[in-house]
């Protein structure tokens, strides 16, 4: 292992988050107060407690993730696009580095970039509502895996990405619906039958009902479940990563 | 020559690669570099120098052939192989937001190497960016953001150095200073692979020659040898009086009358043995001719490879 190469390229992407603090980090914590603003005490206030939980309180845990997905995903993608599109990709293609290792310094960056978002959204959260979380390793582990993952799917599109508009495509069109849909605001149970069945094809739900449960001990599936699928969509990523490396997919000519 | 057949430090074989769309970069290439040498490969844009290098720099994928580095084979050893090698590419690829010292650090760190400022000073200093190291690689200008590109490949000490187009558009001084690092390279016993467009950089700083046309290597040869073999003299001798027609004993030398009578012109190749000047110059004088002025000229690597490509076409 080039354990020094991996290291550089994570304190030369994390070195990029400290340049843009504002936009990395201040940002998140603006739209995540404002969604505390609104939901939390304009329409929270009018909304009764859900599953026995106040829905102010209710709600942190999908904030947490909607903010860890989007942030996660646009870290990674960005992080090897903009050397591909910049052309510096080069010295990383010539360099006595495997693709393994080129994509743990990435996603490793990426992911610990989100974990702080995370975190720092949470801090956050505990000055609007009184926060408790039941099983705060499991809450970590949550948040770690969902991190690594959606991470592992950025930089999975941005290898895909031939151009800025596809780098937003898949975040915009599929990921923030999904998260939106996947009971971030609400509970599963709230939706009519049919949807609440349509809604077990989301996989975004896995993950907010597994990482909701570690703060509450409530959730729309079984937590077994949750980590389950959180596993399966993180095996899936790396067979595509793998995949990638293999053949050169838009990185090798 | 010695009895011990030196392994080559770059071993090209058969590397032959034909892109997606169809299109034939490189056809059946093999090509030896020893340790130390200096090889220059000429040949027109799209001829396939870029993709030899970026395939022997692991960028590329070769569709068959086998690239050694240092005995080393650049797919199933990639580390080994690749760690011998320092690449400058021929497009200005630079990052924009970090400094010259943060980025030839992490060039060093990539290649498994530890820290070592004295030589990022060094490399830095030599490249003249001493005073640049703490400004954004984007206020740089097209001139020293090339230099930060030699930096890059030369701070992890490569054994082989790939020069792709390194003084295409930039200033007499930074192509001088480039020339001179290639001099200071071969003293330290790297070996250096240049591509070029300008014959004059391959006739100044090369040992060998390599002309590559339509992604086939169509020689490989000594600078000095392809010169002498290839190479053709002209001996022109301007007359005081213009002569109507050539006598027969200088035709038969092979002599031309040119410029309205005014000039004799003889070519020949460089090493004709047969051609001596003096004995041409008797000649003429026992033709009775007086001769006002005389030239010598021999054709440049350039006129050379310019024939030998319209040969191949």
């Amino acid at each position: 292992m080039n354990w020094r190469a991996i290291w550089a390229i994570y304190k030369f992407e994390m070195a990029r988050t400290r340049r843009t603090i504002t936009q990395s980090v201040v940002s998140p914590v603006i739209s995540t107060s404002l969604y505390f603003v609104v939901f939390g005490g304009a329409i929270g206030s009018r909304i009764q407690e859900v599953d026995g939980v106040e829905y102010g309180a209710f709600i942190v845990p999908g904030l947490v993730m909607l903010s860890i997905m989007t942030q996660s995903l646009s870290n990674g993608s960005f992080g090897i696009y903009f050397p591909k599109f910049s052309g510096t990709i080069y010295e990383i293609l010539s360099a006595p580095i495997s693709f393994w290792e080129a994509t743990i310094g990435y996603v490793g960056a990426a992911a610990s970039k989100s974990l702080i978002i995370g975190i720092i959204i949470l801090i956050t959260a505990g000055f609007f509502v009184p926060l408790q979380i039941a099983h705060p390793w499991w809450m970590l582990t949550f948040l770690l895996l969902t991190c690594v993952t959606f991470s592992l799917f950025g930089f999975l599109i941005g290898i895909w990405a031939d151009g800025f508009e596809k780098l937003q495509l898949i975040p915009l069109l599929i990921v923030t619906p999904l998260v939106f849909l996947g009971g971030a605001f609400y509970s599963i149970d709230m939706l009519p039958e049919a949807w609440q069945t349509v809604t077990m094809f989301n996989p975004v739900v896995y993950l907010i009902s597994g990482f909701r449960w570690s703060f509450y001990e409530i959730s729309d599936v079984g937590v077994g479940l949750s980590l389950f699928m959180v596993m399966v969509f993180m095996g899936i990523c790396l067979a595509l990563v793998g995949y990638i490396f293999k053949t050169g997919y838009r990185l090798k000519q | 020559m010695g009895i011990l057949v030196m392994q080559p430090m770059l071993s090209v074989q058969q590397l032959t690669k034909t892109y997606a769309g169809g299109k034939a970069a490189l056809s059946d290439v093999n090509l030896d570099v020893a340790k130390g040498e200096i090889l220059a490969l000429l040949g027109p844009n799209g001829a396939g120098k870029t993709t030899m290098i970026s395939i022997i720099c692991g960028i590329v994928t070769a569709t068959s052939g086998k690239v050694l580095v240092g005995g080393f084979d650049n797919v199933t050893e990639f580390r080994q192989a690749r760690s011998l090698i320092g690449l400058v590419p021929q497009e200005l690829t630079t990052d924009a937001f970090e400094t010259p010292w943060d980025n030839l650090s992490f060039s060093r760190e990539l290649f498994g190497l530890p820290k070592n400022p004295a030589l990022v000073e060094k490399v830095l200093k030599d490249l003249s960016l001493w005073d640049k190291k703490d400004k954004r690689i984007m206020s740089l200008s097209g001139g020293m953001k090339r230099r930060l590109l030699i930096g890059k490949a030369l701070v992890h000490e490569p054994k082989v150095l790939f020069l792709d187009e390194p003084t295409a558009g930039v200033d007499v001084e930074l192509r001088k200073d480039m020339w001179r690092l290639v001099a200071e390279m071969r003293e330290q016993g790297v070996t250096v692979v240049l591509t070029t467009h300008y014959i004059e950089e391959a006739e100044a700083i090369a040992d060998r020659v390599g002309i590559i046309s339509d992604g086939k290597l169509l020689l490989v040869e000594d600078k000095t040898t392809l010169m002498a073999s290839m190479g053709q003299k002209q001996l022109q001798v301007d007359l005081k009086t213009a002569l109507s027609a050539l006598p027969e004993s200088l035709a038969s030398l092979g002599f031309s009358l040119e410029k309205d009578g005014a000039q004799l012109l003889l070519k020949y190749q460089s090493n004709d043995d047969k051609v001596e000047v003096s004995a041409m110059l008797a000649a003429i004088y026992e033709a009775g001719l007086e001769v006002a002025d005389i030239h010598t000229s021999q054709s440049s690597l350039e006129e050379i490879f310019i024939e030998l490509l319209q040969e191949a076409s």
